[in-house]
């Protein structure tokens, strides 16, 4: 009998990497690229697409040799995507006009501020559940119309494409210039800030308010269907799920039911919470959001936001040179019992949710000459910890559901301190399945789902096993102290950055 | 006392060379600079290339010192980086083997628990990292008697406290039972620390075979092992080929 798998592609921020998977959501194999960051400005984050599809083409034969298996064995290919990444190219020869600009780019923060002062926030609200934000697609995808030569006549002469870097790399699978599907999906699609969430299709009021042509847009499909065949690489295999990297996660966390929490750690951290068949407003700063389209009806999810939780370790290691790996913050932390009154906001380019202040600023407070490298590295830490609490917080406001349980995954769940910690402040357990893999395990069930590999979710929700589980255990008077303190030390971040920059 | 070894002191001499320039080095420079044959010079900082004291840059061909050499005097591998690598090779192991997963190394005179994985059944579980574990006791321990005598204390200063009736509580019964574990490659424990839990380890081991851990597969004794006290069929294979996979990530690390 010939071993069936699915694959998955999870393109992310730093890298790309494919994985295959097996019937019991067990991963077989494994094979990662990184791509490089581009920092043409401060303020400024790009990728070059090209480059990260030729790393898709490395790293998908790669795993199939790890696994020892050829590309009759995978019976569909779903891919889970760094979001809000935004990319135009020609259709007819499938070049870039310019790099892509990645979600963590605040080049858009002139655009956004005129949208505000516009008095348009209440409408691109009511219709696209967002409010106007640097991190969405929409603003960027304005800014190469506007600024990169010949992108907005291309566009209304129907010869330049509009993507995410799901529609890239399935426009690419599906054959490319010639006949490659131009196509994205409701999950990365209600990130553009030009999708009306109600009736899951663009809203043309927000086409011309951004001044988008339609017709260079992707058509929006459901995260799992047969979007094309693949004619490269894996010739035949449909390519047959699509979602954007922290929703895959809430898949692949098995979070199917209204109440159920994920978060993911990685360069930033992404809590969303499934809120069933009903689209959550938001009066504390959370963003509503598609969680899922299997099917006919969408289960939407509120998401809390955070931007920087692992990449204010690596900017520890990396830009202080505190330690020399990112794993060895915890032997720092663990040098010291506690974080000695020291105190790190990593609003290093505003704060995301659930504050929203793009004009906030990184500051470290409490500083005193008892304060050493263990206390910094604790405060590194703690900050993703109640960052953390914020948006479980907002969550248990909004939602009316009480957050019970974190189910967590990536980088960052590896450490041990960190994840206790989370569970104090939280004051509720936290969870970490077998295989930290949810974003990759979450494309690889959309497509599997697709395609009838899986009969439905429930045989899903018995692929998820618990491999850590972490306790609260802080004393509730310390707690509320430690919250308090953090509370005034976000404050002082305020107000920094006192003029958007010139575009 | 026999005189010194001259091509150990022609490698030490590259080592300086090499530490005395923030630039790369070609072979020729190597070899016209400590006045040696370039196949001397060739041989000797291939070797050191092999032993992670030596890099070379893959475009310019260029020699500089290791990443290896740097690693040194840092007094062995930090838990938390052990961790990183073990992480995916433990959840593997768990759920290939259905049992709970844990991560060791020799503290004081105990193992502590640098990771702990849980038996993938969904029944109740605490998390035991950070805690310790007696040597003598536990496979864990065992293993690193066994395969890690630098980092481990000597057998007879242990306090060989018998935990069950089946602990080893003399020196004699411990050695046979080291013995045993290096002639097989794994230690075992059939309740000797917690009357029914069970456990079996393998050593973990970075560049230049030094263990810095072991990894152990943990479960109710009757569940690991058999009728006559063997492992059961497949499970050693499994925690040996993952701390092979482990291991071999230590190395390429370095
Ligand atoms: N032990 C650790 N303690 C603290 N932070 C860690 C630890 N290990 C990794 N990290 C951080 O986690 C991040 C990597 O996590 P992960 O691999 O999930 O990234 P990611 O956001 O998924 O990246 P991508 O989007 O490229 O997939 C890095 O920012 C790193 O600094």
């Amino acid at each position: 009998m010939i071993e069936r798998v699915v694959a998955a592609i999870d393109q992310g921020t730093t890298s790309t990497r494919c994985l295959l998977f097996n019937r019991a959501g067990r991963m077989l194999a494994v094979a990662q690229r990184e791509h490089r960051q581009h920092y043409p400005q401060p303020g400024r984050v790009e990728h070059d697409a090209a480059e990260i599809w030729r790393n898709v083409m490395r790293v998908v034969p790669a795993a199939l040799r790890r696994a020892g298996l050829e590309p009759r064995n995978i019976v569909g290919l779903g891919i889970a995507n760094q979001r809000e990444t935004s990319v135009i190219w020609n259709r007819h020869t499938g070049t870039p006009l310019a790099r892509a600009i990645t979600w963590q780019d605040t080049r858009t923060d002139g655009i956004v501020a005129r949208l505000v002062d516009g008095g348009h926030s209440p409408m691109i609200k009511q219709i696209c559940g967002l409010a106007p934000a640097t991190y969405f697609a929409g603003p960027r995808l304005q800014w190469l119309l506007d600024h990169v030569p010949g992108a907005r006549a291309g566009a209304e002469a129907g010869d330049v494409l509009f993507g995410t870097m799901e529609t890239w790399l399935i426009w690419w699978l599906t054959g490319g210039p010639d006949g490659g599907r131009h196509v994205t999906d409701v999950t990365n699609a209600s990130r553009t800030m030009l999708m009306d969430v109600s009736t899951l299709s663009w809203s043309p009021k927000l086409l011309e308010l951004l001044g988008v042509p339609a017709r260079m847009l992707p058509e929006i499909r459901s995260n799992s269907e047969v979007y094309g065949q693949c004619t490269t690489m894996l010739p035949g295999v449909p390519v047959a799920g699509a979602l954007g990297d922290q929703q895959a996660a809430l898949v692949g966390q098995a979070c199917f039911s209204p109440g159920e929490v994920k978060c993911t750690y990685g360069t930033g951290a992404f809590l969303l919470m499934n809120t069933g068949s009903r689209l959550a407003e938001s009066a504390h700063g959370l963003i509503p959001t598609v969680g899922y389209l299997f099917g006919e009806r969408p289960v939407y999810a509120l998401e809390g936001a955070i931007a920087m939780t692992g990449s204010l370790v690596q900017w520890f290691r990396d830009s202080l040179g505190m330690i020399r790996t990112a794993a060895q913050i915890e032997t720092l932390a663990t040098s010291v019992p506690d974080n000695g009154g020291c105190y790190i906001v990593p609003a290093f380019s505003g704060l995301y949710s659930p504050r929203w202040h793009p004009e906030a600023r990184g500051v470290m407070v409490g500083l005193t000459s008892f304060i050493n490298r263990g206390h910094l590295a604790r405060a590194v830490l703690e900050a993703t910890g109640w960052q953390t609490r914020e948006v479980v917080d907002a969550m248990n406001a909004d939602s009316g559901v009480t957050v019970s349980r974190l189910k967590v995954d990536g980088g960052m769940t590896a450490n041990h301190v960190l994840m206790q910690f989370v569970a104090d402040v939280l004051d509720v357990p936290v969870e970490r399945p077998l295989g930290s893999e949810a974003v990759s395990l979450g494309a690889a069930y959309a497509a599997g789902l697709a395609v009838g590999y899986w009969s439905d979710v429930e045989v899903l929700r018995a692929n998820w096993h618990r491999a850590a589980a972490w306790e609260p255990a802080m004393d509730p008077a310390l707690r509320e102290r430690e919250r308090g303190n953090w509370g005034r030390a976000v404050n002082r971040s305020y107000g920094w950055v006192q003029s958007p920059s010139p575009d | 006392m026999p005189g010194s070894i001259q091509s150990i002191e022609r490698a030490a001499a590259v080592l300086r060379l090499l530490g005395s320039t923030d630039r790369p080095l070609g072979l020729g420079e190597i070899a016209d600079a400590l006045d040696l044959p370039r196949p001397t010079a060739h041989g000797i900082v291939r070797t050191l290339r092999e032993a992670g004291f030596v890099d070379q840059d893959v475009e310019s061909t260029r020699y500089v010192l290791g990443r290896g050499l740097r690693e040194l005097d840092r007094g062995g591998w930090d838990p938390h980086d052990l961790r990183a690598h073990a992480m995916n090779w433990a959840d593997s192991l768990a759920g290939s083997t259905g049992q709970a997963v844990q991560l060791g190394v020799v503290a004081d005179r105990a193992v502590r628990l640098v990771h702990h994985v849980f038996r993938p059944d969904g029944s109740p579980q605490r998390i035991r990292t950070g805690e310790c574990q007696p040597l003598h006791a536990t496979a864990l321990g065992k293993c690193l008697l066994a395969f890690a005598p630098v980092a481990s204390p000597p057998v007879r200063d242990l306090d060989l406290h018998a935990w069950t009736g089946r602990t080893c509580a003399t020196v004699a019964a411990l050695e046979a039972h080291l013995g045993v574990a290096r002639r097989r490659g794994w230690a075992s424990d059939v309740g000797e620390y917690r009357s029914g839990e069970g456990s079996a380890a393998a050593p973990l081991r970075a560049g230049g075979g030094v263990v810095v851990g072991a990894l152990a597969v943990v479960g109710p004794v009757e569940d690991l092992f058999g009728i006559g006290g063997e492992l059961r069929a497949g499970t050693a294979g499994q925690l040996l080929a993952a701390a092979r996979e482990i291991s071999q990530s230590l190395v390429v690390a370095r």
